[in-house]
């Protein structure tokens, strides 16, 4: 099964590295978005510093979900993903390799660029570490529930649009404690508790959103 | 005796026996909501006593907190309805869970909108980013989201299946809106009445919400049955059943 699964894993990494373009939009919409602000807010530190988290993590949240859609589409469309549900491999496990390559890809490449961007606005050393840390917490529970939502809306009229309303209601608790963490850290008052909190999201994600997109799946290709 | 069999209940799975049926019960329920409103509104307005912090303008209390009930109530029932049909597949709970949609988002509003009025003479501010109005907030994106997904995908079946599991994912923002006054410590003040103790407010007070809340029941019942009613014809408009109905109807 695990000889399976890597090679999966390993399938999808190969292809998204074939496209390249694909995988760097995400990353180039969240540097530009992040850039946005300066831009559009002013350039004063003092204000720029204290938006930052929550302008770091909305835009995270964004180019995570902008790539969503591609999680199974590709697959949809010229029918391997019928082959691996036909396949005798858990369908949940499949979706659990796909979610890791996608994070690979779209999520990951955020959390290495985000200190970068963190100090374009004014963020303090002890709140890079506490973004990197959420972020690297936060970006796969986004792909884990985004699973469960573009397995949805495979194949609907409208889906990027509507896989936005389904799936940003369910985000919103991972960014209120993400950028949460950042702001107790940058106003001193030690982010712990929400990043226990980000943690208990990833391992309760992990357990129940591949089932979910398992079933979700099975409803779309029926 | 016929009504404790369990297949005379059993029959009013199918939707040519339940519509029929529904049609029956619309009326009771219409005039059960029409009479608990009324009585609920003259407890609220001339009964209880006016508040002596907030002088009259907690009395929207009696509309606000009943809304906040019903749609998480009906949120659960919508989940459970969803959970059968996933489970079961049975046409009609589907079909129920989508009739009881768009109350919920009502209420949910309904609430939302009765809150931010209740807010401006009590906190002074139509609206707070605090845990509670958030998390009610959500819950109307997740009402919005479901009607738009069933929307979204024609075939009725994959429409009921794919928004029933959307459902049960959402489901999850139900206890954190609950318990939300407890977990953190905001604006929204806490639960006034729980099961494990006896109200903080006085017996009037009490009685005018419950009465108000039993109104809402009934007409959500009383809607959720037209449209179902509605649903069934759309969805087995090609039964036979259906087109002697029409016939009939000429």
């Amino acid at each position: 099964m695990m000889g399976v699964l890597r090679w999966l894993l390993w399938r999808d990494l190969t292809l998204a590295m074939r496209r390249k373009a694909e995988v760097l939009t995400a990353l180039f919409f969240f540097v530009i978005v992040v850039s946005l602000f300066p831009l559009g807010v002013g350039p004063e530190m003092d204000t720029l510093s204290e938006i930052g988290p929550g302008v770091l993590w909305v835009a995270a949240l964004l180019a995570s979900m902008l790539s969503l859609n591609r999680l199974f589409a590709d697959d949809y469309a010229d029918g391997t993903l019928e082959q691996l549900l036909l396949s005798s491999q858990p369908l949940p496990m499949v979706v659990l390799s796909k979610v890791l390559a996608h994070w690979l890809v779209s999520g990951f490449p955020l959390v290495l660029i985000s200190p970068v961007l963190g100090m374009q606005l004014g963020l303090d050393w002890e709140s890079l570490v506490i973004l990197v840390v959420t972020l690297l917490l936060g970006t796969p529970v986004l792909s884990l529930i985004g699973a469960v939502g573009a397995g949805l809306t495979l194949g609907v009229r409208g889906g990027g649009v509507l896989l936005s309303l389904l799936v940003l209601p369910l985000y919103i608790p991972v960014l209120i404690f993400g950028a949460g963490a950042v702001e107790a850290a940058r106003s001193g008052l030690g982010a712990d508790a929400h990043v226990s909190l980000l943690g208990a999201f990833l391992v309760l994600a992990l357990l129940l959103a591949p089932w979910g997109g398992a079933a979700a799946l099975r409803i779309s290709l029926d | 005796m016929q009504l404790f069999s369990k297949a005379f209940w059993l029959q009013f799975s199918s939707p040519k026996a339940f519509y029929p049926f529904a049609g029956k019960l619309i009326p009771w329920f219409t005039a059960l909501a029409a009479v608990f409103a009324v009585v609920g509104l003259y407890l609220s307005f001339f009964v209880a006593p006016t508040d002596y912090q907030q002088g009259e303008s907690y009395r929207i209390m009696f509309i606000h907190v009943p809304a906040a009930w019903m749609s998480m109530f009906i949120y659960l029932v919508m989940c459970i309805y969803a959970g059968l049909g996933l489970v079961l597949n049975t046409r009609l709970s589907n079909m129920m869970a989508a009739a009881l949609a768009p109350t919920g988002a009502m209420f949910t509003f309904l609430a939302l909108w009765t809150g931010a009025l209740w807010g401006k003479p009590t906190w002074g501010t139509y609206w707070v980013w605090d845990a509670r109005l958030t998390s009610e907030l959500i819950l109307l994106f997740l009402y919005f989201g479901y009607i738009a997904l069933q929307a979204a995908i024609d075939d009725p079946q994959r429409a009921a299946r794919a928004s029933g599991l959307l459902a049960i994912v959402g489901v999850i923002n139900i206890p954190i809106i609950y318990f939300s006054v407890q977990w953190w410590n905001t604006l929204h003040q806490g639960a006034s009445v729980t099961v494990t103790q006896a109200p903080t407010m006085a017996a009037t007070m009490f009685a005018a919400m419950i009465v108000m809340t039993l109104a809402f029941w009934m007409y959500t019942i009383a809607v959720a049955l037209v449209r179902v009613r509605q649903l069934i014809l759309e969805r087995e408009r090609h039964a036979a059943w259906v087109l002697e109905l029409a016939e009939a109807e000429k």
